[in-house]
């Protein structure tokens, strides 16, 4: 900034000549991929601690609540893994997709992604950000879920160190579609409303033991991100996981993540260019 | 420094919805031509739907004009838009992505994002907490605060990261006494220290005619003035400003009243009038003197304001009050 100096301060009411505009200022420097992420995150994790922890309660106990009740109808084996494991990840599902959604369908509607798009910041810096602190708000409510549904159903928990890589994968899938709705409807009623829709379509496609659904539904239930974060963890309560397999679904999840965030993130470029 | 030339944005007609009626195409921006000179604190001045944020959106990048150049500092806004952000820092009217943190993250996250590494980001955020007199609130969310103190946590987080020039939509909207003051020594400080220009949104005249270098007035998207409010003002410098309150119906029966209704512009019983000196004086005697004087409740003599200014260039905002909204 040496090419503004004190002299072209007019104080006499702005009669000083005009500066001429031979050099082109140097521009500020913009913000880097990583540490601007890092700053959304952190801004984004601390937002949930003021507004989103009540939800995350009410994520919580709704899988509980929906564990209980299958706990009449289901009597172990296959069908207990896949009701804990969809409950688990139900947890994901309500945070990243749902609430993701909403967040970003209002931002977007009250204006308040001008705030993001006046700063030198990447596009994918900002959708990350958010994408990942609202992941991470699932941890908690989905272990707890995990460990409380392996009680419920008498299955082991020695294998539930996969979560560690469910949650995350999951996450990035749920959240980058989460984001894309809700930066893609074009009101913030339909952004909350297909985020509700998301999150009732991993509720029933990922509760629901997979061999009792009709077979059109088990081709939605296949299109669903968030099943391959079920299947990988349903298979883990198995005495001797077929440890390719959960790679192969956790590899599924991974894509589709890369996927989505990618489309979440041209969907706010989209949004924040008029 | 910063030039606007032929500037054309249109927003497409609406269709009709359910409970909202259709809404014809408008012309926000309507060929404007401006030039902000280096280190100037310009304003721009109109009523509500003038196009004044339609224009500093532009200017900012947010919004792409259907039709003319926007040059700043050397560099072509229209074609390079992203380059915006790293020459201008921006207060726009809404808040709603800062609301749920607290006013030191809000300012720190902001200067993160400006490109400033986390030591350099949290100096400044003291810095400009301590100087806007935030320090006491940095702890709060903004959405926990009254509408003045967050507009000033937005300041606040708009000054972190020094830019060239500072585009700010409105802002002292809702501040009390003490922080507008607060507001003013900031940016006079970063102007006399920085050479920062300032761009600002406005429709307090008082406000405008004391802190403002030049201003330019818009109206229905067009510039309809544009020069120092000294200047603006001798446009009706050889006229006065009267107002005349009744107490009731005005006495149209005493032959001078009648006479002056013509000039005025009655709003309720208030009468506002803008008049010669001479004949001023003759109306003030007229209704202070003879039998209206029974049904006068209030008057006022005053020189013109940038107010007059905006009505005598033809200004046609709705309701009397038209500019001022202290």
């Amino acid at each position: 900034m040496t090419a503004v100096s004190l002299e072209a301060v007019p104080s006499d009411g702005g009669r000083t000549a005009p500066a001429p505009d031979a050099e082109p200022a140097p521009l500020a420097p913009g913000a880097r991929l990583l540490p601007a992420l890092g700053a959304v995150y952190r801004a984004q994790l601390s937002r949930a601690r003021v507004a989103r922890i009540p939800l995350l309660f009410v994520a919580t106990f709704q899988s509980i609540g929906i564990m209980v009740l299958m706990r009449g109808v289901v009597d172990g084996g296959s069908e207990a893994r896949a009701v804990v494991s969809g409950s688990s990840v139900l947890v994901v599902a309500f945070v990243a997709l749902n609430l993701l959604a909403q967040y970003f369908g209002q931002l977007r509607a009250s204006g308040g992604l001008d705030h993001y798009a006046t700063l030198p910041v990447p596009p994918a810096a900002v959708v990350l950000g958010a994408a990942a602190a609202y992941a991470s708000f699932t941890v908690p409510g989905t272990l707890f879920t995990a460990v409380v549904g392996s009680a419920l159903f008498q299955l082991p928990m020695v294998h539930l160190w996969v979560l560690v890589a469910v949650v995350p994968l999951a996450g990035a899938a749920l959240a980058g579609l989460g984001a894309a709705l809700g930066l893609l409807a074009p009101r913030q009623e339909l952004a909350t409303l297909l985020g509700q829709l998301g999150m009732s379509a991993a509720l029933l496609l990922g509760v629901l033991p997979a061999d009792r659904l009709p077979t059109l539904v088990s081709y939605a239930r296949d299109l669903l991100p968030s099943t391959y974060g079920v299947e990988a963890l349903a298979r883990s309560f198995s005495a001797h996981p077929d440890w390719l397999l959960v790679g192969a679904d956790l590899g599924v999840c991974a894509a589709v993540g890369v996927v989505s965030l990618a489309a979440a993130t041209w969907a706010y470029r989209r949004a924040t260019v008029r | 420094m910063c030039t606007v030339r032929g500037l054309v944005k249109t927003y497409p007609a609406a269709r009709a919805r359910r409970g909202v009626p259709a809404a014809p195409a408008v012309r926000a921006s309507d060929g404007i031509d401006l030039t902000v000179r280096r280190g100037e604190l310009f304003g721009l001045l109109g009523p509500n739907g003038a196009g004044k944020t339609t224009l500093v959106r532009q200017l900012t990048g947010l919004l792409r004009p259907d039709q003319g150049s926007v040059r700043l500092l050397g560099h072509d806004l229209v074609r390079h838009p992203e380059r915006a952000a790293r020459l201008v820092g921006y207060l726009g009217q809404e808040s709603t992505a800062l609301d749920e943190l607290t006013v030191a993250l809000a300012a720190e996250t902001t200067g993160r994002l400006r490109g400033l590494d986390t030591r350099t980001a949290r100096a400044e955020r003291d810095a400009v907490l301590d100087e806007l007199g935030l320090a006491e609130l940095a702890g709060r969310p903004l959405k926990k605060l009254s509408g003045g103190q967050r507009r000033l946590a937005c300041l606040a987080a708009a000054l972190v990261g020094e830019r060239p020039m500072l585009v700010l939509d409105e802002p002292t909207t809702g501040m009390d006494p003490v922080a507008r003051r607060a507001v003013w020594a900031a940016i006079d400080r970063r102007r006399a220290e920085r050479g920062t220009t300032v761009l600002l949104v406005t429709h307090n005249v008082i406000e405008a005619e004391t802190v403002l270098d030049r201003v330019a007035v818009l109206e229905r998207g067009k510039v309809i003035a544009c020069d120092t409010p000294a200047g603006l003002k001798a446009l009706v410098a050889d006229e006065v400003r009267v107002e005349l309150v009744w107490r009731t119906d005005p006495p149209l029966d005493v032959p001078e009243v009648a006479a002056l209704h013509e000039h005025a512009r009655a709003q309720g019983r208030r009468w506002r009038m803008r008049l010669a000196p001479e004949q001023a004086r003759a109306a003030i005697a007229a209704v202070t003197g003879g039998p209206a004087f029974a049904a006068l409740d209030d008057f006022t003599l005053a020189t013109p304001s940038l107010e007059d200014v905006y009505l005598a260039l033809g200004g046609h905002a709705e309701g009397t009050e038209g500019l001022v909204k202290a």
